[in-house]
């Protein structure tokens, strides 16, 4: 494209905001005993490289799967191991046996925050510029604006580069999977998105969309010939990739149940911590988390789950479209979400990323919702205090999609892709003409709220219940909307 | 938050620009400072715990103050404000004192003087014109001029992260130029004035000043020729301006005058004890003379031309600054240095005496007086380079020409800030930044001037 220097420019912004974010604390910083995520990484490093493969996911004498045992599919693990060759190299003391827990300098922090920048440069960052690119119908500048505002998105800055994880590597994977599939790269698509599942099992979350996707494509190609065809290629490569991930863990029954305990931990109950999701906030009225026993919940949670996704699951089958698609991702995504068992508030992540992907087609909608996933995640990054960086790349954020998408004056029904709604609610009330004045003034409420309570929480001490749950309920506000 | 919607939301993209760049700049807060930041707060306590007649004797600290009267009057204003901060960062005593708050509180205090200068490159901005260029916004020069001064690396990383308040200073400059390119040359001078009373180091660029206003706004017309008409000489015009700068500096230099301390605070601002050149070599001529001088005594060394017992002991590249003796070259005095630079800068101040072009004409002899000074100046600092870089982005836009020297300039000159900052997570940012300046300046410029470059190249063919 004629404009790479401007492509350029917006990659090397995005950057430089992760290493400056990156500069602040991450979790667990200073905390003995447990620490917190950091140390968690740094102890799979530890785990994998001293370790041999049969004893990473079983308690041993040297594993203590108490304290942060791997709880990741084994890509994660393999990326621990590479992370332990380059860390022996440097200083051999960060993941010696024992001896290196809670290990902590600032030569150490380096050596972290770089790995993390180099898997996003490697993975994420050229799946986003390639999407980027690729995307029909709009003029250069807009692919670059929506390229900046995808990459200026703070919750995956905040969580990767402050509080420290690796979200990046699946999120990409799971981002060049959409690249290839969209493309009809449906071999190519279907290996990255097995990797990204690989790498952290929470992508399941995205893995409808894709088998729907998939499945459409084949029945248009019709069953009896090249759709066949096409349906063998994706099994065994979907077959063969796990295998060649797992490889390892195949050899023995045991094995391969033990890593399949540590990923999908049931025991733990519907929720943790305090999340946006309709669980946590439901058990503020009525305490279903103490009441109902655990497969009551489990099985519950299954049902509201596929029952909301099944809808688009099914359109998509039978209408195979890009666009579709992504919409349905965004869908099925915010459903796991909002209803599934043992969530965490890091994974909106996986509902921000498809909701990058539709920035381009209803922005301002978009914008809102990335901007509510943002905030949900304030209790966490404030724990790490992080309290700065997430104000200030949420600004940024917001002023880079102001002025790239003008949104506030696409807010017409039409862009909203809700004329349908208000021409069927009109048929009832035949004033309902200010649909998108209504909105205009839900965002600035919302806005105000969100700004509000990040006062509030900074300056006042009060227990933490009542704001944590308002940013739930806005959480939940904005994404059912 | 209401003015922020609402500034972006109606597609300014000045305000969006100005923005982004103080957003980045809060982004920048925890990086590394170097000792400038030390020396800002032993300023704050110096003028806010002792009387005026203590400010320049004041010695508890290495970091004495070290700038006109001004910046210590600014100084007393801000500590005033650190008082709600942190208390004890205006404690003299209290040395090398950067808990949390005192760090937020004097890295937002040159987030907010930058204000200053966004203001006088909006005014900039205005004085460019754009004609015969695209409809995109991003061609225009005024865009591009905004970019190449807002978001300038030098600056960035010398007051955000090394620690200095050089962005208001530069404001005052710009907005200096500004004035004089709207003809309100009164306005101009005034400015200018404060600013020598600000920080010192812009006397490298008064003689421009000095000049132009002589020739241009004292002298109200000029023959057909051009040349000057003698008899258009306005008493009026200088009577005003020399009252302007009098007035300035009684107000500035009057206290310390009653109080008899004059000559203490001269030597304080013009410290010539401190040698040649920088701890950190700023690359001027001088550090070449330095570097030929080694050669010369390396070579005289081996080649049994010297006598080692002869030879200084003081090294010149120990980082120490002080005054010591070249071994094979003549020592060089300040003197010397003085009369290189008057040189160096006669050529252009003649061309602003006798062939005045206008405003135009002075901006580029101040560039050529910064950068003579910059090469010949006594104990140069490389940040220094940034008084030629910003007047420059103004010219660059305008002629392709110079818009090819600048883009060397600025590359260069940004580099050669990048030992000012020295530790491991700076080096992605400082590496990282620059790309970012470099590839926007040099593909922005070829863009603006892709047309008159073709015009060239086709009256080139023509031509054979």
């Amino acid at each position: 494209m004629e404009k790479w220097y401007l492509m350029t420019i917006v990659v090397l912004i995005g950057l430089t905001v992760r290493w400056t974010v990156s500069l602040n604390s991450y979790s667990g910083a200073g905390k003995p005993p447990m620490f917190g995520d950091y140390e968690a990484q740094r102890h799979w490093q530890e785990i994998t490289f001293n370790l041999p493969v049969k004893q990473w996911y079983f308690n041993s004498s040297d594993n203590n799967l108490q304290y942060w045992g791997l709880d990741y599919p084994p890509l994660t693990a393999y990326h621990s191991l590479l992370c332990a060759y380059v860390a022996k190299f440097i200083n051999p003391d960060w993941i010696a046996l024992h001896t290196s827990r809670g290990y902590e300098s600032q030569a150490h922090k380096l050596f972290m925050r770089t790995t993390v920048l180099i898997a996003d440069l490697l993975i994420y960052i050229p799946a986003v510029v390639l999407y980027c690119c690729c995307l029909k119908d709009i003029s250069t500048k807009k692919k670059i604006a929506n390229a900046l505002c995808i990459l200026l998105y703070p919750g995956l800055i905040l969580i990767d580069y402050g509080h420290f994880q690796y979200n990046s590597v699946s999120l990409g994977f799971a981002l060049w999977g959409v690249l290839g599939v969209s493309c009809d790269w449906d071999l190519l698509g279907s290996l990255a998105f097995c990797l990204a599942i690989n790498y952290k099992q929470m992508e399941l979350y995205h893995s409808l969309p894709f088998f729907c996707f998939l499945l459409g494509k084949c029945f248009k190609k019709g069953l009896r010939g090249k759709g066949f065809v096409l349906l063998v290629k994706l099994a065994c490569t979907v077959v063969a990739s796990f295998v060649l991930c797992w490889l390892p863990f195949f050899t023995e029954r045991e094995q391969t149940l033990q890593v399949l305990r540590r990923l999908f931990p049931v025991d733990r109950g519907l929720f943790e911590d305090k999340v946006a999701n309709i669980w946590c906030s439901f058990n503020v009225f009525l305490k279903i988390r103490d009441i109902l026993p655990r497969h009551i919940q489990l099985i519950m949670s299954f049902c509201f789950t596929f029952l909301s996704l099944l809808p688009a699951c099914i359109k998509l089958i039978l209408q195979p479209s890009s666009k579709g698609f992504k919409f349905t991702l965004v869908s099925c995504a915010l459903s796991f979400f909002l209803f599934s068992f043992q969530v965490h508030e890091k994974s909106i992540l996986l509902v921000s990323l498809p909701v990058c992907l539709v920035l381009s087609e209803i922005p301002f909608m978009s914008t809102w919702f990335l901007l509510v996933s943002t905030f949900s995640l304030l209790p966490l990054l404030l724990k790490d205090e992080l309290l700065m960086p997430s104000v200030v790349t949420t600004m940024a954020f917001f002023l880079a999609c102001v002025t790239s998408f003008s949104i506030f004056e696409k807010t017409s029904e039409e862009e909203l892709q809700l004329k349908s709604f208000s021409i069927s609610v009109r048929k009832y009330l035949p004033c309902f003409t200010f649909l998108s004045r209504m909105i205009q003034y839900l965002f600035l409420i919302s806005v105000i709220t969100m700004v509000l309570l990040t006062l509030m929480t900074v300056t006042l001490d009060p227990p933490q219940k009542l704001p944590d749950l308002f940013s739930v309920l806005a959480g939940r506000g904005g994404s059912s909307l | 938050m209401a003015a922020f919607t609402i500034a972006a939301g109606t597609g300014n993209w000045f305000s969006a620009l100005a923005l982004g760049v103080t957003l980045l700049k809060c982004l920048l807060i925890p990086t590394y400072h170097s000792t400038d930041f030390e020396v800002h707060r032993n300023w704050l306590a110096i003028t806010h715990s002792l009387p005026i007649s203590q400010w320049y004797y004041e010695a508890t600290s290495e970091w004495t103050l070290d700038y006109p009267p001004f910046f210590a009057w600014f100084e007393y204003i801000l500590s005033h404000v650190a008082k709600y901060f942190d208390q004890e960062m205006l404690n003299v005593r209290n040395l090398n004192y950067s808990s949390s708050r005192t760090l937020l509180f004097q890295r937002f205090s040159v987030i907010f003087m930058d204000v200053l200068f966004v203001y006088a490159v909006h005014e900039c901005c205005k004085c460019i014109d754009g004609k015969k260029v695209g409809k995109e916004l991003t061609e225009k020069p005024k865009f591009i001029l905004s970019v190449l001064l807002l978001w300038n690396f030098g600056l960035l990383i010398v007051d955000h992260i090394h620690f200095q308040y050089n962005g208001f200073l530069f404001g005052l400059m710009l907005l200096s130029i500004a004035r004089l390119f709207q003809k309100r040359h009164m306005e101009g001078a005034f400015l200018f004035a404060v600013l020598l009373h600000f920080k010192h180091i812009y006397l490298y660029v008064a003689p421009a000043y000095g000049v132009y206003l002589l020739r241009s706004y004292c002298f109200t017309a000029n023959k057909p020729d051009g040349s000057i008409r003698w008899n258009s000489f306005s008493f009026v015009r200088v009577i005003s301006l020399g009252l302007v700068v009098f007035l300035v500096s009684a107000l500035s230099l009057g206290p310390f005058l009653a109080l008899n301390q004059l000559p203490q605070v001269f030597s304080r601002l013009f410290p010539f004890k401190r040698g040649l050149c920088h701890a950190y070599w700023a690359p001027n001529f001088w550090a070449l003379y330095n570097a030929l001088d080694k050669v010369l005594s390396v070579i005289g060394l081996k080649l049994k031309f010297l006598d080692p017992n002869n030879i200084p002991k003081a090294s010149m590249t120990s980082g120490l600054v002080q005054q010591f003796q070249h071994t094979v070259l003549p020592s060089v005095t300040p003197l010397a240095t003085l009369i290189c630079t008057l040189i160096a800068i006669l050529p252009s101040i003649f061309c602003l005496w006798f062939k005045p072009q206008g405003p135009r004409g002075f901006l580029r002899c101040l560039t050529l007086c910064a950068l003579s000074s910059f090469m010949f100046g006594w104990h140069v600092h490389e940040k220094a380079i940034l008084l030629a870089i910003l007047p420059m982005s103004l010219l660059s836009v305008q002629k392709a020409g110079d818009a090819s020297i600048f883009l060397i300039l600025t590359t260069t000159g940004h580099y050669s800030l990048f030992p000012l900052l020295f530790t491991a997570p700076e080096l992605p940012i400082k590496i990282l930044l620059m790309l970012l300046f470099t590839i926007y300046s040099i593909s922005s410029l070829k863009t603006l001037f892709r047309q008159s470059f073709t015009v060239i190249a086709q009256a080139g063919v023509q031509w054979h």
